[in-house]
């Protein structure tokens, strides 16, 4: 095979596996200090056993993330030198500033939030609680920039094949940053939420609830019922944005091969980039332009306009299906699940079923709509600056073919570890919690 | 400033990856040293480290990311060069910082398969740095003296990890186990010693220019304190060893000399390279950054670098003295 292809697989392959683990804990880390914050101020122990546990789940999921995000930092070298050599002078800095300002805060003020809590005050531990969690958002503030960088770029100009700043402000604060920041905090919120609440549902139905259950399967359910609709508004206008300045990947997104009006709203069909038409397309009239341009009579841009220099159809369009799909799938469980637990009531079996059948549903929804945006972006590595073909390394097919299947084997046996631990701590929470009496409570004479 | 500015990320650069080898180091040297402990003693060891293996790893990131910010051409080249042992590197560090986690938490039933887990990944990480090392200073050369040397370095750097790893349980542990780190030691001394000589007598091989820097008065008498003390050094720690430990005797002699070695090492191997960033290919002003790009990184560590330290030494303190039982609440 292609030796780009190959290099594009595995840095696919591990990107993917490492999104699934800061999507948890961007969100994970925010809820825990809630929990922190409402046991300090009701004195509720039920809040206590919720931290003591996710806590736990946390620090597993951060390590995870952790190890996969250092091979995300070689890779960009071994993969794609090209794109260091000639965009260095963005990404360089906005990694940059990603290790400095985020990487040690978590990494240090992790260690005091897990194995500090005997030995500093409780507030310090609700400061290092706080100080892990803004690292966590800090982090992906500076690679979604650099992300978003890459596909709208801004504050640049190409000198000698090379990208050179002229103002660091447009580069952080490029179009599309805003909504990429915004639509993946929420997404990581939302894995967080459905995560919490579907543990604790699967807990529920197997009859190994503790104290805390309940009222985590609520934060996660409430959480869930705000953040999935206002998802869906802001990705909406995330989709404008790409609209005006990324009308390629759009089209590919809505499978529009001409430049049309009153454009019709694709449900299925099978993209054929052969003969640049939907096979058995199932259509909605006039419900792309409403979408896209608020009006049944809008033009879009179709991909024909784009000849050689658009994504790959089929994989965007069904990509963005799936997002889509979950979403829709995620806001109606929310819904379902804050209604039956309003006020104190307790959830009936369809519905601890449904929230355990969704734990994971955020990681579908993430990585679909990691596809969407990231092969939407080909056959550029910076749109309309830089092609993937140009920074490629020259290794052999062989030898990526080889570490790939290393990665593969690595990944796919830690993915099943992970899932098998989590398992096994909801199972059995009163061995891997090994709960003394007042851990949290503040001492004597110290304020809380 | 076009001047200044590869100089000053060329010492960032070395000081972030000094710090990596130590601090990791020590770490990587507690995993190797796993196998050898009853199950007690593996939960003390792992608890030693428990809070700062995270951030000491971190220090990695930020010597690749220097290498990347501020010599973006030189990065490409070692970094394609190293893809092999990158790979293995990364992989390693993968199972054994997930390892860390799951060895308590995937249920008793599969703790041997994680305590197995993390003394191969503790390994694979060393001994695939010992190769990158090697390569390095080969000047990433093909032959098959520089395919050599990059083997020797790979089983010798191991030693100085399981050196420093064994200081550390001195330090943090007590009774049997710190009684047996001692024993540990005393078996790495000697692989240590032969690699550090190795990396001396080969960096002026590979070039001439280095061995002109090196051979030629006055230089050489400026710079004899680096060989002095480093041999001092390890005559110290070889007394330091042939010893017992007992109550009220210092118990931080061991790790702080090999400390010192570290940094001496890394102070002569500095002087051997530059002005290149690889040796004998580049020098770091053709490989540097634009000014822009570093004056804006700049900023942000004269920020950030010291509010790390300052933390750091937050987190040392707070979590200083003889690591207890393992508990992850």
């Amino acid at each position: 095979m292609d030796a780009t292809v190959l290099a594009r697989i595995q840095f696919a392959t591990n990107i993917s596996f490492h999104i699934l683990f800061p999507a948890i804990t961007i969100g994970l880390a925010w809820i825990l200090l809630f929990f922190r914050l409402r046991f300090t101020f009701t004195g509720n122990r039920a809040w206590e056993y919720a931290y003591f546990f996710w806590v736990k789940v946390f620090a597993l999921t951060f390590a995870l993330g952790v190890v996969s995000g250092i091979t995300m930092s070689f890779q960009f070298g071994t993969n794609w030198p090209g794109f260091m050599e000639k965009a260095g002078n963005v990404a360089g800095p906005l990694l940059g500033y990603e290790v400095l300002s985020a990487f040690f805060l978590e990494a240090s003020f992790l260690g005091i939030m897990l194995f500090g809590k005997h030995r500093v005050s409780n507030r310090i531990h609700l400061v290092s609680t706080f100080l892990v969690a803004f690292g966590t958002t800090l982090s992906a503030f500076w690679i979604l920039a650099l992300n978003s960088w890459m596909q709208t770029p801004d504050g640049t100009h190409m000198e000698a094949g090379r990208v050179v700043v002229d103002n660091w402000w447009a580069v952080i604060f490029n179009p599309s940053f805003p909504y990429r920041f915004l639509h993946m905090l929420t997404a990581s919120f939302l894995t967080a939420a459905f995560l919490i609440a579907g543990v604790s549902a699967w807990r529920a139905r197997r009859g190994v609830d503790g104290p805390g259950t309940w009222q985590v399967m609520r934060t996660g359910v409430f959480l869930a019922a705000i953040l999935a609709p206002a998802q869906i508004f802001i990705g909406d206008l995330h989709g404008l944005n790409t609209l005006a300045h990324q009308p390629a990947k759009v089209a590919a997104m809505e499978a529009v091969w001409d430049t049309e009006r009153g454009v019709p709203f694709t449900l299925f069909a099978w993209p054929d980039e052969a003969t640049r038409s939907n096979r058995m397309a199932v259509e909605i009239p006039y419900a792309a332009s409403l979408i896209l341009k608020h009006d049944p009579q809008g033009e879009v841009r179709g991909l024909n306009e784009f000849r050689g220099q658009h994504p790959p159809v089929a994989m965007v369009f069904w990509s963005f299906r799936v997002m889509l799909a979950m979403g829709g799938l995620m806001l109606l469980v929310a819904w379902w699940g804050a209604w039956s637990l309003r006020g104190q009531r307790r959830a009936g079996p369809s519905l601890l079923l449904a929230l355990s059948a969704m734990t994971f549903a955020g990681w579908v929804a993430v990585l679909a709509g990691w596809y969407v945006t990231e092969i939407g972006r080909q056959p550029w590595i910076v749109s309309g600056l830089l092609r993937v073909e140009d920074v490629v390394a020259d290794h052999a097919s062989a030898t990526v073919a080889g570490t790939l299947l290393g990665y593969g084997l690595l990944y796919g046996f830690l993915l099943v570890s992970y899932i098998g631990a989590l398992r096994h701590m909801a199972t059995r929470p009163a061995a891997s919690l090994a709960l003394g009496p007042a851990r949290l409570v503040p001492q004597a004479g110290k304020p809380a | 400033m076009e001047f200044w500015l590869p100089i000053i990320y060329m010492a960032a650069m070395g000081l972030a990856l000094l710090i990596y080898v130590i601090l990791d180091g020590y770490d990587l040297g507690v995993g190797m040293l796993i196998p050898l402990a009853d199950e007690r003693e593996k939960d003390v060891m792992i608890a030693s480290i428990g809070p700062f293996w995270d951030a000491n790893e971190t220090w990695i990131v930020l010597g690749v990311g220097i290498l990347l910010i501020a010599f973006p051409t030189a990065h490409g080249i070692v970094l394609s060069h190293l893809y092999l042992p990158v790979t293995f590197m990364l992989m390693g560090l993968i199972l054994r910082g997930v390892a860390f986690d799951l060895r308590v938490k995937a249920g008793d039933h599969r703790r041997r398969l994680w305590n197995n887990a993390f003394f191969a990944g503790s390994l694979i990480a060393s001994v695939s740095q010992g190769w990158m090392l090697g390569a390095y200073i080969t000047g990433l050369s093909t032959t098959v003296a520089g395919l050599l040397f990059p083997l020797l370095i790979a089983l010798t750097l191991p030693a100085l990890y399981l050196l420093l790893g064994s200081g550390w349980l001195i330090m943090k542990t007590e009774g049997d186990l710190q009684a047996r780190s001692l024993d540990w030691a005393r078996a790495a001394v000697l692989p240590m010693g032969v690699g550090l000589l190795l990396v001396s007598v080969a960096t002026p091989l590979v070039s001439p220019a280095i061995a002109g820097k090196w051979f030629s008065l006055p230089n050489f008498l400026y710079l004899a304190p680096i060989p002095l003390i480093t041999a001092g050094s390890y005559l110290a720690i070889l007394r330091v060893l042939a010893r017992d430990l007992r109550p009220g005797r210092a118990e931080w002699h061991l790790f702080g000399l090999t400390v010192l070695i570290c940094v001496t090492a890394s102070l002569g191997l500095a002087y051997s390279l530059f002005p290149d960033v690889i040796i004998g290919r580049m020098t770091i002003w053709e490989a540097s950054a634009s000014v822009n790009a570093l004056l804006f990184t700049l900023v942000g560590v004269a920020m950030t670098l010291p509010m790390i330290i300052g933390y750091t030494v937050i987190v040392y303190r707070i979590f200083h003295g003889k690591a207890g039982e393992l508990r992850y609440d």
